[in-house]
């Protein structure tokens, strides 16, 4: 199907959701314009099973050219029901659930979801548990963003060289899980007041040199990307996202800090026992592409500061809350939120009990789908070949898009 | 300069290529088939049911109690509670799982059974080679298939069961030694001369089982 | 030596004499187009399963190594899937050109080989003006692309094919250009006297075009028009397959796919077999004494390096944007190649210079030309537009 182009009023400029200012700077210009053909606008449904559209998304995008004009994000192809399950299911039974939202980051997951569940029931978290989460939680953001930046120069059409690299890497810390918790992306390693079982013999050391021999790593990777020129032409002033729109689309996480904002829960509301640990939170000046890789680059050297404190200094210790129990967990009625720093965002569990062993409520706040809500804001005016790198840039899961 | 980057690019992808042919961590692929890695004593993939003793059947520790049916999340486990008593591995006489499948296509290998289990009935398997080219009936695991020996749980996960084995042990001694006590008690009340000695022992069960697995 | 250098085309002649005198023309055609196939259809193969392993081993992956001994197999297999893979045409395909498509891909790449010396007296056909054949027939392969785009009807392979057309015809420009100096130095269009010219030795050195300044940035300038001429990373934009999935190739399938990686292929092996002849010396031995071994094994052995270089490269690079691209091409390359024929034309008539040192001040004169264009045009590309960047930190 093709859409008449009349030259005239940019007939999509008005259907943006929100960014309608970001909408008029980016649209071809409302008088005729000497130089146009007449051409006709194409069409385009990218997805929801084209290569780059990381997992079952897709995008109806109109093209002027190659020129994006309108983009309409479509998901739910990967929709699972989970909040409803989740109702349905105990508070025990909905851990293993959310491994499978961000399928990329576990941890994390069962971190912000446990982290609700314990505020609802007033559950205290030993040190021990503690110094593992944050442990577990820094790795996960390591490799969160190693597989990130590999994904993104695959849309940029690298051909897997640095995809292979981060996945080499990633290994070492999926054995680490596995031998943690039993398994590489499934973890469901935490529960509620603690973690789930006693760090194996060795782990300690184990996590120790992962995480010493992760900065060469770095090094490497940043020697092949970072000065690369194709790369910096690729990336550099595309995908803009302007700071104010960032704060009012609610976009959290790297993208957020990549706009210019400082803005990192582990810092608000040191949950956990952040407040213990030093590290920067770095932020970058124009929002585009470029900057969100090197702020996720920039934010995996210093997750690794963290690492080093925590693996030294983590003590001896319960791991679980004595109060906590596996079988019969029933909160008192009252409600809760949850919320945590992933790797992709602000990831919130919100929770509201009425006293039975289903929670009456259960909601996630998925940092990819909201992150996602400004792609047509920062795809519009650019070609196709940007469309990709920006999805990219986004970071997102589709099984925590669709849930 | 216009070229550098990429000149270090390409030293990079040179050095990996090389590395390649010498470094074992520039070549980390395992080549299935022929090469596995050994499992992680903690990794975990399908359950099984253990069983002691020799007789598969009645060696199950199960009881058929279906706190792991009405715990697991995809609901994968399907029980049916036997109507007599047969005696266990102990001899003790037990209610047994008439039925015990597992559907291990609906299966997430998530370990909620194995954690809600108070008798360490049902543990945590490390095969995961369970391809078949039949979706349905190689796929629903019987009761008979599940149940696995207590020895291969041990080859599996060494310290979990030892410490099983460790505290099945004690609780059994302690039941022993609160059934010799009571007969003992008994007696002595049989006797009805002499004081007895405390019969009071600590809880049996699982109840207050560590959630470590 | 001699023998074994002239061993091919000795056993031609030896061929055509066996044959009845009014069938010898006959003979002489099949005996140089035959080989010809033979040895590129299997350079081919050879380049795909070698451009895998180099790429598994550059990611640090094995690559293919199941079917056969090392997974040397591997094309065989490959080839044989494609063969029995079911053919598809769209519904809605303008059926007849959609079929011609790989034809007229491959066949073009095919004839550019005729030109080409791979060897002393092993030219299939030495035309006067074969520089220029070589062109003219490699450029049609662009109507091969838009035919495969227009006629599967399908957005992507249209888009695919606009960049395919838009891409070569601008990289053609910069890719004669760099052949302009060759020509105005040598005074031939003739491929085999371009060798000729590049045959004598100094001091044991090969006098190639390659060690002169003109003919050095010429050669990477060649090879970079040339890499986006026969579409190969980072210029592979019109099958990018993480953004129009592959291009103008969407809608193939089978052994007509099979037919335009052929054809890809073997225009790269042209571009590759050009650049050799143009700079490298063509058949040419690197150093005297090696003089008299086989011209055709210095012409493969040049080929098989240029090839590990591309391979090298697609292991390496991101892919550029269509606009980039085109940036790339007029503003940086065409200037380039413009200011490469001044100094060619500067090094050949400073040739009659007889002081001291005169050779050295002819390289610096001549490359620092080439450097100053080059970091100038460099800079006016990129970098202005975005200066380097500190990152801070928040609180």
């Amino acid at each position: 199907m093709s859409l008449t182009s009349t030259g005239a009023a940019n007939p999509f400029g008005a259907l943006s959701a929100n960014g309608t200012e970001s909408v008029q700077r980016f649209s071809r210009s409302p008088k005729p314009d000497p130089g146009d053909l007449g051409g006709e606008l194409l069409e385009v449904s990218m997805g929801p099973h084209h290569p780059s559209t990381h997992g079952v998304f897709r995008m109806d995008v109109v093209l002027d050219g190659e020129t994006v004009v309108k983009l309409k994000p479509v998901f739910g192809y990967l929709h699972r029901n989970h909040e409803k399950i989740a109702e349905n299911t105990s508070y025990l039974g909905s851990m293993p659930y959310t491994d499978r939202l961000d399928y990329l980051c576990s941890m994390t997951n069962n971190w912000a979801y446990a982290l609700s569940v314990e505020k609802l029931a007033g559950l205290q978290v030993p040190e021990r548990a503690q110094y593992i989460r944050v442990i577990t939680a820094e790795l996960t953001r390591l490799l969160n963003h190693t597989c990130l930046i590999g994904f993104l120069l695959q849309d940029m059409g690298a051909l897997g060289t640095p995809m292979m690299y981060a996945f080499r890497e990633r290994e070492k810390i999926l054995d680490l899980f596995e031998s943690l918790s039993g398994a590489r992306m499934m973890c469901n390693y935490m529960r509620f007041g603690g973690c789930r079982c006693e760090l194996p013999k060795h782990w300690l050391e184990q996590a120790r040199q992962v995480v010493e021999d992760f900065p060469h790593f770095l090094d490497e990777f940043e020697a092949l990307l970072t000065g690369n020129e194709i790369l910096l032409a690729r990336s550099q002033g595309v995908g803009v996202l302007p700071k104010d729109l960032a704060i009012n689309a609610s976009i959290t996480g790297p993208m957020l800090r990549a706009a210019g904002v400082g803005y990192d829960i582990r810092k608000v509301d040191n949950y956990g026992i952040y407040e213990r640990f030093e590290f920067r939170v770095p932020i970058g000046a124009h929002g585009d592409v470029f900057d969100r890789y090197m702020v996720r680059v920039l934010e995996m050297r210093e997750s690794l500061g963290i690492l080093r404190k925590a693996l030294t200094d983590i003590p001896e210790g319960p791991i679980m809350d004595p109060k906590s129990k596996l079988r019969g967990f029933k909160p008192k009625a009252g409600e809760a939120y949850g919320r945590i720093e992933g790797p992709k965002g602000e990831l919130g569990f919100y929770l509201i009990s009425d006293g039975s062993a289903n929670p009456f409520r259960y909601r996630v706040r998925p940092p990819s789908l909201i992150n996602l809500t400004v792609l047509e804001d920062m795809c519009l005016g650019h070609n196709v070949a940007d469309v990709v790198i920006i999805l990219g840039s986004v970071d997102i899961v589709l099984g925590e898009v669709d849930r | 300069m216009l070229g550098t980057g990429l000149i270090q690019g390409l030293m990079e992808t040179a050095k990996n290529f090389v590395g390649s042919y010498h470094d074992e961590a520039r070549l980390v692929t395992v080549q299935y088939p022929e090469e596995k890695i050994p499992a992680k004593e903690n990794s975990r993939n399908f359950p099984f049911l253990v069983y002691d003793g020799e007789d598969p059947q009645a060696g199950l520790r199960c009881v058929a109690c279906q706190i792991c049916e009405k715990e697991c999340p995809p609901k994968c486990i399907y029980i049916v509670k036997s109507k007599d008593k047969k005696p266990d591995y102990t001899g003790k006489a037990q209610l047994y799982p008439a039925t015990f499948d597992i559907d291990v296509s609906v299966c997430m290998s998530c370990q909620i059974c194995v954690e809600v289990c108070p008798f360490d009935a049902i543990k945590m398997d490390q095969v995961f080679e369970l391809s078949t080219s039949d979706r349905f009936a190689t796929l629903l695991l019987k009761k008979t298939t599940l149940a696995k020996p207590n020895a291969y749980f041990h080859q599996i996960h060494p310290t979990d069961a030892a410490e099983i084995d460790g505290r099945l042990a004690e609780e059994k001694r302690k039941a022993e030694e609160k059934a010799k006590a009571a007969a003992a008690a008994k007696a002595a009340a049989a006797a009805a001369a002499t004081t007895g000695t405390d019969p009071k022992a600590p809880p049996v069960g699982g109840a207050a089982k560590s959630p470590t697995n | 030596m001699e023998t074994l250098d002239q061993i091919f085309v000795l056993a031609k002649h030896w061929l055509v004499a066996r044959v009845p005198e009014p069938l010898a023309w006959l003979a002489t055609i099949l005996l140089s187009i035959g080989p010809l196939i033979t040895v590129f259809a299997s350079c081919f193969a050879i380049t795909t399963i070698v451009e895998r392993k180099a790429l598994g081993r550059i990611q640090n992956r094995f690559g293919p190594n199941r079917v056969g001994p090392f997974g040397l197999l591997q094309p065989l297999a490959d080839g044989l899937k494609m063969l029995i893979k079911e053919d598809l045409v769209p519904a809605q395909a303008d059926k007849v050109v959609h079929l011609l498509a790989p034809f007229a891909l491959v066949v073009p790449a095919w004839l550019t080989f005729s030109v080409l010396p791979f060897g002393r007296n092993m030219t299939v056909i030495d035309l006067d003006a074969g520089l220029l054949f070589f062109f003219a027939v490699g450029a049609s392969s662009e109507l091969a692309v838009f035919m495969a785009g227009w006629s599967s009807r399908n957005k992507y392979a249209l888009m695919g094919a606009m960049r395919g057309i838009a891409q070569m015809i601008s990289y053609e420009v910069p890719l004669v250009l760099s052949t302009v100096a060759v020509v105005m130095s040598v005074g031939s269009l003739s491929l085999p006297s371009i060798v000729e010219a590049q045959s004598a030795y100094v001091f044991g050195m090969p006098t190639w075009h390659v060690f002169t300044p003109w003919g050095l940035s010429g050669f990477i300038l060649f090879l970079i028009a040339g890499a986006a001429e026969a579409n190969r990373a980072p210029f592979d934009l019109p099958e990018a397959e993480s953004e129009i999935i592959a291009g103008y190739l969407t809608e193939y399938s089978g052994f007509k796919y099979a037919l335009f990686f052929m054809g890809e292929y073997l225009g790269l092996f042209a571009i590759t077999g050009m650049g050799i002849t143009l700079f490298l010396g063509g058949w040419t031995a690197p150093v005297s004494f090696l003089a008299t071994t086989p011209s055709w094994f210095w012409f493969f052995a040049k080929f098989g390096a240029i090839i590990a270089l591309f391979i090298w490269v697609r292991g390496t690079v991101p892919r550029l944007r269509m606009d980039q691209l085109m940036k790339f091409a007029w503003k940086f390359l065409v200037p380039l190649t413009l200011v490469n024929l001044v100094v060619a034309a500067f090094w050949h008539f400073s040739g009659t210079w007889q002081f001291p040192g005169a050779i050295f001040a002819r390289w610096l004169l001549g490359a620092g030309f080439i450097g100053g264009a080059y970091v100038t045009l460099g800079r006016a590309l990129h970098t202005n537009q975005f200066p380097p960047r500190v990152y801070a930190y928040a609180e």
